[in-house]
């Protein structure tokens, strides 16, 4: 057997096991549209941090983070701030959100906009630019697919074919078992790419440096000025940070799937609650940091800094554990895929 | 009070980026601005829960009063 072939198989396997228990936790239920797009409005706090953590950390954080931090640097430091911040906006807009969509069974935000301003057009000029912007988002989680199968198959197997049976299972996925399966899905996938991003931030600098501190010596001393603002580019400075930080931060929960997550807490409290736990999942990002400024020492020159995480990953390690990270990260796309499809559709009927 | 803990993290996070955004000193091994940032993504969720706090303790006043301050 391949290298290719016992890493692909290791996906397929992390992917399978991934999507049964999707179904089955769909399966369990019988499903109206208030179970499908809402889960009945039952979820916890634990549920409702791993859907929100497990639709928010997308591929981007598994290969765009490490991919910025190789090919721009400082300015990927941008990545880390926003998010937390998002999550204190959050704490004051979503709890009175909830309690307005319990209230009148609200599954969607532009059913929100409907009633809070009595105005069709404009709720569905909201549900049209929700679904304008889910689909380069939803492409970016399928390219993200493409670039791991086309990685961990030693370049055999394409990103094109690979893309299309992504979606096709991913479709199927969220037709059957709704946001519950989704968030069963969630719980695999956010404990994966959690594992994932601890051992492979500190492994790869210990493997090739002996440690963070030998690593950032030595590119501190190759390239000072990779590592502050603005980077490798040449106009992402400071007043770039500040102002792209507050306004992703601010805006972040307009994201029609963040919105719509919030309905499925059983009270406004969770949300709250939520809110203070959120950030420390964002703990993951920093480690993606460390893995592509590791990659910028140990495979320098790649043409396509998405490509750094894996590149280094299989440099690094055998092909069964290139399978376990590759797995991760098809979970981490098709997570997300799923609960923008599945957001994008209820918006869809209200244009 | 609530909004004044949470805009703790923004102040920290966002608008002095100038003052940290730096590699020396390395704290840990790391960069200080990548250092200041994991930091702060730690310290946010402290911010929060005594906003949390705050918001708590407020509604339960509020509550109080509108059943007219009865004993639990």
């Amino acid at each position: 057997m391949t290298a290719g072939m016992v890493a692909m198989l290791i996906i397929c396997a992390i992917v399978g096991v991934g999507s049964l228990a999707g179904f089955y936790a769909g399966s369990r239920r019988t499903m109206d549209l208030e179970q499908w797009a809402v889960a009945g409005r039952g979820f916890g706090v634990v549920f409702v941090w791993l859907l929100m953590a497990g639709e928010i950390y997308t591929t981007f954080t598994f290969l765009g983070a490490s991919g910025w931090a190789y090919s721009r640097g400082g300015p990927a430091l941008y990545l880390i701030a926003y998010m937390p911040l998002a999550y204190a906006i959050s704490f004051f807009i979503l709890p009175p959100i909830w309690e307005i969509g319990r209230k009148y069974h609200l599954q969607t935000q532009p059913d929100f906009f409907q009633l809070r301003y009595g105005d069709k057009r404009l709720s569905a000029l909201v549900a049209l630019i929700g679904v304008i912007f889910i689909i380069p988002y939803l492409q970016l989680q399928l390219v993200g697919l493409g670039i791991i199968v086309e990685i961990a198959s030693f370049d055999k197997i394409h990103r094109a074919p690979a893309m299309v049976g992504a979606s096709i299972l991913v479709a199927g996925f969220v037709l059957l078992s709704g946001v519950r399966g989704v968030a069963w899905v969630s719980v695999i996938k956010d404990f994966l790419l959690l594992f994932a991003a601890l051992f492979i931030a500190f492994a790869i600098p210990h493997i090739y440096f002996g440690g963070f501190g030998p690593m950032f010596a030595q590119l501190a001393h190759a390239k000072p000025s990779h590592l502050v603002m603005p980077g490798a580019t040449t106009n992402l400075g400071h007043s770039w940070y500040a102002s792209s930080v507050l306004l992703s931060a601010l805006g972040f929960f307009m994201w029609p799937q963040s919105f719509g997550a919030s309905f499925t807490a059983r009270n406004s409290d969770i949300l709250r609650r939520n809110a203070i736990v959120l950030p420390i999942y964002n703990i993951t990002l920093p480690l993606m940091f460390i893995v592509g400024y590791a990659a910028l020492l140990v495979v320098p020159g790649l043409r396509d800094g998405d490509l750094s995480l894996l590149t280094v990953v299989r440099k690094t390690f055998p092909p069964w554990f290139l399978g376990i990270i590759g797995g991760a990260g098809a979970l981490t796309a098709m997570v997300p895929a799923s609960i923008q499809i599945l957001t994008a559709a209820p918006c869809w009927l209200r244009i | 009070m609530a909004l004044l803990f949470a805009a703790v993290p923004f102040v920290a996070m966002c608008f002095t980026v100038p003052l940290w955004d730096r590699i020396y000193p390395m704290v840990l091994g790391l960069p200080f601005n990548l250092f200041w940032l994991m930091l702060w993504t730690l310290l946010t969720p402290v911010c929060l829960w005594m906003a949390y706090r705050v918001e708590v303790s407020r509604n339960a006043k509020q509550s109080n009063s509108e059943s007219g301050d009865e004993p639990q």
